[in-house]
């Protein structure tokens, strides 16, 4: 019998293992598929279907070291990703992928390396999280810069404790606004960038959240001296195929599900900052 | 009892007035006083006159408001290496927000008619206050202008 080359528009079929709640509008799902692992790199994504709702892109907030079930955090925002928010364990959903540009982990070997995350762009930035600190000795300093709207919005807060009691990490988080008991620090993420210890001469930067946060903390990377060319942002568009085909995510001259997320920022500095695209 | 050698080494280290000549420093710690505040009282209250200007030097702060009826809001914590407060720079003097000490505080404090008397006569320390001041204007107005975008919150489709 000729096997036929597998269709790449065709998902391949997980089961719901756990459900999450993180937040009041954001969830983790962990997927598991019979047909064995899901190897991927920190930074990509998958196209996952939900069953008479939809395909949408969501990043693997997973550890490429344990490839043996699929993570991705979800924001409920719509029809899609709503319907993700009801599934339960024993669920099915649909998977393409992974797809993309991975964060470039290895090249930062050598270098600080700063995590600037807003909202729940933390959750593509876990996996090379991950990966850092199981390769913390690569690195010089490792810090974490995280912000939220408000303390009940802090994504994978016991993560984010349990890494602040690191000796080998420094992890700063700040609110947007706090009603209420609060000590931690309040005032925009790209104050943070100012206060953390690194030495901008050697450091590579990870960004990721929504798009103006996205500017001004690459802004506040450059007054601090980071070299535009050791920055990072992965950015969002539609997406239909995923695979570089069908034009939807088009930014440009790029791709984003091809040539991105995981962009360099020297790449689309011109990009960033047009408002029609 | 704090010496002047001291108050002039606290101006020295603060990143604020980093680098800034021995001549205008001196100008400074005439005007200059230690101070400590415990964890939960108040730096300055929101309507008071503002009279003083402070380096933190130890400490976190919360910037508060308040409408009545509603709870009171944090716009923005400010730390160790920052400043705070610079409604003692333009009249009518009145602060417009609270000032918290969230932990145990330790700010130099600066006499605000002391201080603008000395910029007043000496215009080079006015600009080289001025100067300084400015950058930390610009940045808590853009930091301002991005929590209003609700950058987080859920967009609009
Ligand atoms: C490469 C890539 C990786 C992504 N990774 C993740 C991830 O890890 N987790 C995650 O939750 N989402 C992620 N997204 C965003 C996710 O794909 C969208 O939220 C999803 O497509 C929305 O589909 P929907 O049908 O639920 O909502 P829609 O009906 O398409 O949108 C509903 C409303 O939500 C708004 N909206 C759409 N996208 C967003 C967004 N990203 N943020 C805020 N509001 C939005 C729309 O403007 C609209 O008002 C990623 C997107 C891309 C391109
Ligand atoms: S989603 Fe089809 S080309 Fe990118």
């Amino acid at each position: 019998m000729i096997a036929l080359p597998a269709d790449p528009m065709l998902p391949r079929l997980f089961d719901v293992l756990k459900v999450k709640r993180e937040l009041a509008d954001t969830f983790t799902l962990e997927l598991k598929s019979d047909g064995g692992g899901f190897g991927f790199q920190a930074g990509q994504f998958n196209m996952l279907y939900a069953f008479g709702a939809g395909e949408v892109p969501i990043s693997i907030s997973g550890d490429p070291g344990k490839p043996g079930t699929l993570v991705h955090t979800i924001r409920a925002v719509g029809a899609v990703t709503e319907a993700m928010g009801r599934l339960k364990p024993g669920d099915t959903l649909g998977v393409r992928g992974p797809y993309g540009t991975p964060w470039p982990v290895e090249q930062a070997f050598g270098d600080d390396l700063v995590i600037v995350a807003g909202g729940v762009g933390l959750a593509p930035l876990r996996p090379a999280i991950y990966q850092a600190l199981a390769n913390r000795e690569k690195f010089g300093r490792v810090s974490i810069l995280y912000g939220a709207r408000s303390p009940e919005d802090i994504l994978f807060r016991k993560e984010l404790e349990q890494w602040r009691g690191r000796f080998d990490l420094e992890v700063l988080v700040t609110v947007d606004r706090v009603s209420g008991n609060w000590g931690g620090n309040v005032g925009v993420v790209t104050k943070l960038v100012a206060k953390a210890g690194f030495d901008p001469m050697d450091t590579t930067a990870f960004v990721c959240g929504p798009e103006v946060m996205m500017r001004f903390a690459v802004d506040s990377l450059e007054k601090r001296g980071v070299s535009t060319d050791k920055i990072h942002v992965s950015m969002e568009r539609n997406m239909k195929c995923g695979l570089g085909v069908c034009g939807h995510c088009q930014w440009g001259p790029h791709f984003v599900c091809r040539d991105g997320p995981v962009f360099h920022f020297d790449e689309i500095a011109g990009l960033f900052s047009v408002r029609e695209l | 009892m704090v010496q002047i050698d001291d108050l002039g080494r606290i101006i020295d280290e603060h990143p604020f007035f980093r680098g800034i000549d021995a001549k205008l420093r001196a100008l400074l710690v005439g005007c200059a006083a230690n101070e400590r505040v415990e964890a939960g009282k108040y730096l300055f209250r929101q309507g008071a006159p503002a009279d003083s200007f402070y380096l933190v030097r130890h400490g976190s702060l919360a910037i508060e408001t308040h409408a009545p009826g509603r709870p009171v809001i944090t716009v923005e914590s400010v730390g160790e290496g920052e400043i705070i407060g610079w409604s003692w720079l333009v009249a009518p003097y009145r602060w417009t927000f609270d000032a918290r000490a969230v932990t145990l505080l330790r700010v130099l404090s600066f006499d605000a008619t002391c201080l603008r008397g000395k910029m007043d006569a000496d215009p080079v320390l006015g600009y080289e206050v001025l100067r300084r001041f400015v950058p930390v204007m610009g940045q808590r107005l853009a930091a301002t202008r991005l929590q209003l975008l609700d950058l987080y919150g859920k967009q609009k489709g």
